[in-house]
């Protein structure tokens, strides 16, 4: 029997409000790849991500979404993210309040099962802000409350390093970020890549790949993935943008 | 409506704090008010003339008014039905052993003597209308330092008492604070001589045990100039099938750069009418700070205020209120500023889950010639569900120019994305909620004792648990 894939997603139709969104989505990740996700503005990126953490907002009408071998479409977002998913957000919300350092170690607790011990946590917590560049004062900060767009996105990243997910999806990590913002974010990202694990890029641009090496690049148009190929398939896109594709893959429907 | 009342009790505040001990009272008056009742406390607790005839006069006073109809529904106070006077032991003690064993026990399980070795400087409890413990630390009574019940203040300091009982709160100010005159029984008198500053807390812990119980304690405390004290109430009350009514006069004098802070943890069961009066007058450069938490009970109507008197007087009240099914809580506050160069704050926050209701009642009063005076409200209330309720009812009478009054208000729901983004990270939806909510009411636990902070945040669990579970 081959490896089961770390990720798959299954003719995955999805509506919001009665309005369908994704048309058929198909996508595998195995472990230790990253794939980007490219797409227009519209064309279904952000409700894919949403979906695939259980959003209660986004109705999935036929299809799944297998993890780890286990179908998944129809548990809540804080099952999917016990079993290892994970969501970066494109809008993080702000939780005021709630100190950085307090809320992490909650979300450890809650997907570890087991409650990490003060000082142990505090030092990993320290490690994984100096890799992302945050200073310490960060972890008495209230979530997301009065951040930067850079720091929300570094946030996101900090909360992916502590959580150590199996699986990372990161919905437009890169927009709104500056260029030294984006280096560092990237290299977090690096950093925490590997073979345990697979990632899902959600972006507009090609820009961030130019610091992330994707293994695979599909892109997004009109709810379904029309192409799908290697890390030039994003040099391409880049050249001609999406409206050539879209052309052609018209062109081929009729 | 017996039915409908069980409905409401949650399970784990009946698990926690619900619990009743049998009745043996030593003494138990008739339900229901009377001047015979009344002369009866009075006679029982030996008092002198003149406060007999002081809980007389405040009870025609009590007759003679109008139920308040501007606030909550209090349609459903029984006021004969209420046990005005309930005794439970004739002792009352300095020592935790000397306190009948099932009152003790009583204590034990709400962590009160525990409390008392930890952190705490002086400890009341009082067990429906009497005081049944009273212990100060000794290095305090030597400083000249009095915390006692208000009974116990009657009969061995009673010129203070006299000086200063009903001045800043006379019995005919409402009909709830004239019924409390007219019945009191317990309560807290503090007196901090000048210059004395008692650095740990002293609290005072009122349980109703009793059905249909009326509990009406009585404090006094008086703050001599440059002095310093933190007191601390407790409140809790099993859950019964019919009402209990709690109506406090709370009585603060904080004289010239003194600075006095109450802190109110209530967590009273939701049979209990909570209808309290609490004021404060602050003269000099003196500072009075209300720190209130108001959860549980059916009905709260509660409206500490700060009367500033002289220049530099500051006022703050910080106060949350969370109400769920079947609750309403008309919580707020009054700054009433009586001279120039006097400044308050008002932060009320608001929780109501379940159609619970809350209301924020406020106001701010400024007298002529009280110039360069300064007044911020905040309220900000959240709301759980569609069902639930919230309402700000901001008065502000201003009758000088030269001042500056802020008003705020946010009423917010907990967000669907919210609950998404913290569910995303594991939390299950009761965890995300309640720490949504522990997050709002932040800015009022951080102002506590660690130890209070963290009995706040775990009420909190508590209520949020109880009704999403």
């Amino acid at each position: 029997m081959a490896e089961q894939p770390l990720f798959a997603v299954e003719g995955l139709y999805v509506s919001v409000e009665g309005k369908e969104i994704l048309k058929g989505v198909e996508l595998t990740v195995n472990w230790g790849e990253i794939h980007a996700l490219m797409g227009p503005n519209g064309s279904g990126k952000s409700t894919l991500a949403n979906c695939l953490l259980g959003h209660p907002r986004y109705v999935v009408t036929a299809g799944r979404v297998l993890f780890k071998g286990e179908d998944v479409t129809k548990l809540t977002a804080d099952a999917r993210a016990r079993k290892g998913m994970f969501l970066a957000f494109q809008y993080p919300m702000e939780i005021p309040g709630v100190k950085v350092r307090h809320f992490l170690r909650r979300a450890v607790k809650a997907v570890k099962e087991k409650e990490p011990p003060v000082t142990a946590f505090r030092k990993l917590l320290f490690e994984k802000m100096g890799v992302l560049e945050m200073d310490r004062s960060f972890a008495d900060r209230y979530v997301n409350e009065g951040f930067s767009g850079g720091e929300k996105k570094r946030n996101e990243i900090l909360q992916m390093a502590v959580l150590e997910p199996a699986l990372a999806v990161l919905d437009e990590t890169d927009s709104g970020l500056d260029i030294d913002a984006l280096r560092i974010v990237a290299g977090g990202i690096n950093a925490l890549s590997g073979p345990h694990m697979g990632i899902l890029l959600i972006t507009h641009y090609q820009r961030i790949l130019n610091y992330i090496q994707p293994d695979f690049v599909h892109v997004l148009i009109d709810g379904r993935v029309v192409r799908s190929g290697g890390p030039g398939l994003a040099a391409e896109l880049e050249a001609k943008g999406y409206e050539d594709l879209r052309k052609e893959v018209l062109k081929g429907v009729s | 409506m017996v039915v409908e009342k069980i409905d409401i009790d949650r399970e784990d505040y009946a698990k926690k704090f619900g619990f009743h001990d049998d009745e043996e009272y030593v003494f138990k008056a008739k339900p229901g008010l009377s001047r015979e009742i009344v002369e009866e406390i009075s006679w029982m607790k030996k008092e002198p003339d003149w406060m007999r005839r002081f809980r007389l006069k405040a009870l025609d006073h009590f007759m003679q008014r109008p139920m308040p109809t501007w606030g909550g529904d209090l349609s459903e106070v029984k006021f004969d039905d209420i046990y005005y006077y309930l005794k439970a032991t004739d002792k009352k003690s300095e020592n935790w052993d000397d306190v009948p064993d099932y009152i003790k026990r009583t204590f034990d399980k709400l962590g009160i003597p525990e409390a008392e070795k930890k952190f705490l400087a002086g400890v009341g409890a009082q067990y429906d209308s009497e005081v049944v413990y009273h212990k100060l630390r000794e290095d305090l009574q030597k400083q000249g330092v009095i915390f006692v019940d208000t009974d116990t203040a009657l009969r061995d300091h009673p010129d203070i008492v006299k000086q200063y009982l009903g001045t800043i709160i006379p019995p005919n100010d409402n009909k709830l604070a004239a019924l409390n005159s007219a019945v009191w029984s317990g309560g807290s008198f503090v007196y901090i001589p000048e210059g004395v500053r008692v650095e740990v807390p002293l609290q005072a812990y009122f349980r109703i045990n009793a059905e249909r119980a009326g509990q009406f304690e009585r404090t006094l405390i008086i703050a001599e100039p440059g002095s310093y004290v933190h007191y601390v109430e407790g409140c809790t009350a099993p859950i019964y099938t019919a009402d209990a009514l709690h109506s406090a006069v709370v009585e603060i004098i904080v004289k010239k750069g003194a600075r006095v802070r109450y802190t109110t943890i209530q967590n009273w069961a939701p049979n209990v009418f909570n209808l309290v009066t609490k004021r404060m007058a602050i003269y000099e450069d003196a500072v009075g700070e209300w720190i209130d938490g108001n959860l549980g009970s059916k009905m709260t109507m509660k409206y500490p205020a700060c009367y500033l008197m002289e220049p530099g007087a500051h006022g703050e009240v910080l106060s949350i209120a969370f109400a769920g099914r079947g609750q309403h809580l008309d919580a707020g506050a009054k700054m009433i500023h009586a001279a120039p160069h006097t400044s308050s704050i008002i932060t009320s926050k608001s929780i109501a889950k379940d159609g619970g209701r809350t209301s924020y009642r406020g106001l701010v009063k400024v007298y002529p010639g009280s110039v360069d005076s300064r007044s911020t409200v905040r309220c900000d209330a959240l709301l759980l569900d569609e069902e639930s309720r919230s309402d700000t009812y901001p008065y502000m009478e201003i009758d000088e120019d030269r001042v500056t009054i802020g008003h705020e208000a946010t009423v917010s729901k907990i967000g669907d994305e919210q609950l998404f983004y913290l569910m995303s990270r594991g939390l299950s939806e009761t965890e995300a909620a309640t720490m949504i909510v522990n997050g709002f009411i932040e800015p009022l636990v951080k102002v506590l004792p660690m130890e209070y902070a963290v009995e706040m945040n775990r009420i909190v669990q508590l209520q949020m648990e109880g009704a999403v579970g």
